[in-house]
């Protein structure tokens, strides 16, 4: 399929780099639907007969995959392109939801862990990377803004995918009408179906706009020099291969690693934890069920808007004095949520939005503070390799909050003051990532790539 | 100031190009609006 090949894509003169954020948002969109499978959680537990244990585990599989096919993967998509990237991933995306409706309809949930879990989870994996090297090729004025858009639709994503399932459960379950209605296997299998039809359309979209510039290409006006100016940015390349090998790759690692555990501390929690903050004494709670729902769609703006948002500000104020913010002054922010953020919901609210805002950010940012740090040679594998800190931060996240809440009581009795060992935490892993932050220096010279002398001498390189 | 007059043949790649940027703008904006709007309707909630 020669059509798919990274040569095929290059784009010609006069192309609008600014078609590549929406075909990127395409696939981000699409897979973004992974943080929306709590709408069928419930159906699929009454049509299986299983735990919700058993069932968060398709949720966790699918993680898992993309945590290593990003690893592994990362640096077959930087040689192959972003079209031949987006492609493979609409494939696995959309071939794992119809593997896991074959596995609803024959009612065996080893096929959902194989479809949705191990093979979506491959695509989940490639296609969040396959768009991150190409918009810092396009975007090297604007690499955060460009990222951060792309990004944002990974939250944007459960956004659209949530209220949508939903309609559609009801429109496929001719009971949804009924009192205490949970939806039946069929109609969550003919879900998966529908959902595998509109995102492969979706993603072949994305996959068939997107272009890579030519060799040499730099946008109007943009001079190169100027980013050099910043101690950090580098115009040197440094490959995957090598980049584990430094310092400053596991250092931001560390990083990811402490600023998604702290955020996920207060996402996988954010429902059951605003009611539990303003228990009284008698037991209830001044916060509804519905006022709680309320509460998690406002962090997913949040997550969302951070990702854009605090990612183009990094092009102002640079990666690594961003990360000292969502690290720094996240963790005085989880302080105060801890000893005041029950004295008024107003300010819990303001509290949790931007902490989860800062959540989102780190995720956006990450490629940006790559790239300023190892090059764009093969940022999008070397970025794939980091992606590992997301999913020892999504197993490292829950078990520490939940541990620590289990030893506080049981789930309803709990209070503010439950809450603060976690809290505290989340805080003490800020502090770590705050120093590993602070630890990350311009990358040793004896890891940058080899280039032609006439070349270097042009860069103004080492002579 | 251009002293030629630009032939229609001339307009129709950057016309061509800036409706494809609409497009694909309005097909990845719409769907996220819906979203963010059917989001913001939950969160009402909040301040009802």
């Amino acid at each position: 399929m020669g059509f798919l090949d990274r040569e095929r894509t290059i784009a010609p003169p006069g192309f609008n780099r600014w078609l590549v954020p929406p075909a990127a948002l395409a696939v981000h969109l699409c897979i973004g639907q992974a943080y929306a499978t709590s709408v069928y959680k419930t159906a699929l537990v009454k049509h299986f007969g299983a735990s919700l244990t058993e069932v968060g585990v398709i949720f966790s599989i699918a993680i898992v995959m993309l945590g290593l096919s990003a690893a592994v993967m990362g640096t077959w998509v930087d040689r192959n392109g972003p079209r031949k990237a987006m492609f493979t991933s609409a494939m696995f995306w959309a071939g794992g939801f119809l593997i896991g409706a074959l596995g609803i309809f024959s009612h065996q949930l080893w096929l959902v862990y194989l479809g949705y879990g191990v093979v979506g989870g491959i695509g989940l994996g490639i296609g969040y990377i396959s768009p991150v090297s190409t918009l810092i090729k396009w975007f090297p004025d604007r690499p955060g803004l460009a990222t951060g858009m792309a990004i944002m639709g990974f939250g944007g994503g459960a956004l659209i995918a949530s209220p949508v399932s939903q309609a559609l459960l009801k429109a496929y379950d001719p009971n949804s009408g009924a009192q205490g209605w949970v939806a039946s296997g069929d109609a969550v299998g003919k879900l998966f179906l529908t959902l595998a039809a509109v995102y492969l359309a979706y993603m072949l979209f994305g996959a068939f706009t997107v272009r890579v510039p030519a060799d040499g290409w730099r946008p109007a006006g943009f001079d190169p020099a100027k980013v050099k100016a910043a101690k950090l940015v580098t115009t040197e390349n440094v490959s995957a291969k090598n980049a584990i090998k430094t310092r400053q790759f596991w250092l931001v690692w560390v990083v990811l690693f402490c600023n998604v555990t702290a955020g996920i501390g207060i996402l996988e929690q954010a429902a059951p934890m605003i009611q539990d903050f303003f228990r009284q004494s008698d037991g209830k709670s001044l916060v509804s069920a519905g006022v709680a729902a309320g509460f998690v769609g406002l962090l997913s703006i949040g997550n969302m808007a951070g990702r854009f948002t605090w990612s183009a500000t990094s092009d102002v104020t640079g990666r690594k004095r961003i990360y000292m913010m969502y690290l720094g002054v996240g963790a005085v922010l989880y302080t105060v949520l801890a000893f005041a953020g029950s004295t008024a919901t107003v300010l819990y609210v303001a509290l949790a939005f931007v902490i989860i805002s800062f959540y989102g950010g780190g995720f956006a940012t990450v490629p940006a503070y790559l790239r300023d740090l190892f090059g764009t040679y093969q940022v999008g594998a070397i970025h794939g390799r980091l992606l590992t800190a997301w999913s020892a931060a999504g197993v490292a996240g829950p078990l520490i909050v939940n541990g620590i809440l289990d030893a506080q009581g049981k789930p309803g009795k709990l209070t503010a003051v439950s809450y603060q060992p976690a809290l505290l935490t989340m805080v003490a892993l800020l502090v770590i990532g705050f120093i590993a932050n602070l630890l990350v220096k311009p990358v040793d010279e004896r890891f940058h790539e080899r280039r032609p002398e006439a070349a270097r001498n042009v860069h103004g390189g080492r002579k | 100031m251009s002293t030629t007059a630009p032939t229609p043949a001339a307009h129709e790649p950057v016309k061509r190009s800036t409706v494809r940027l609409v497009v694909a703008w309005v097909l990845v904006g719409i769907p996220l609006a819906y979203g963010v709007f059917q989001t913001l309707t939950q969160v009402t909630a909040l301040f009802g």
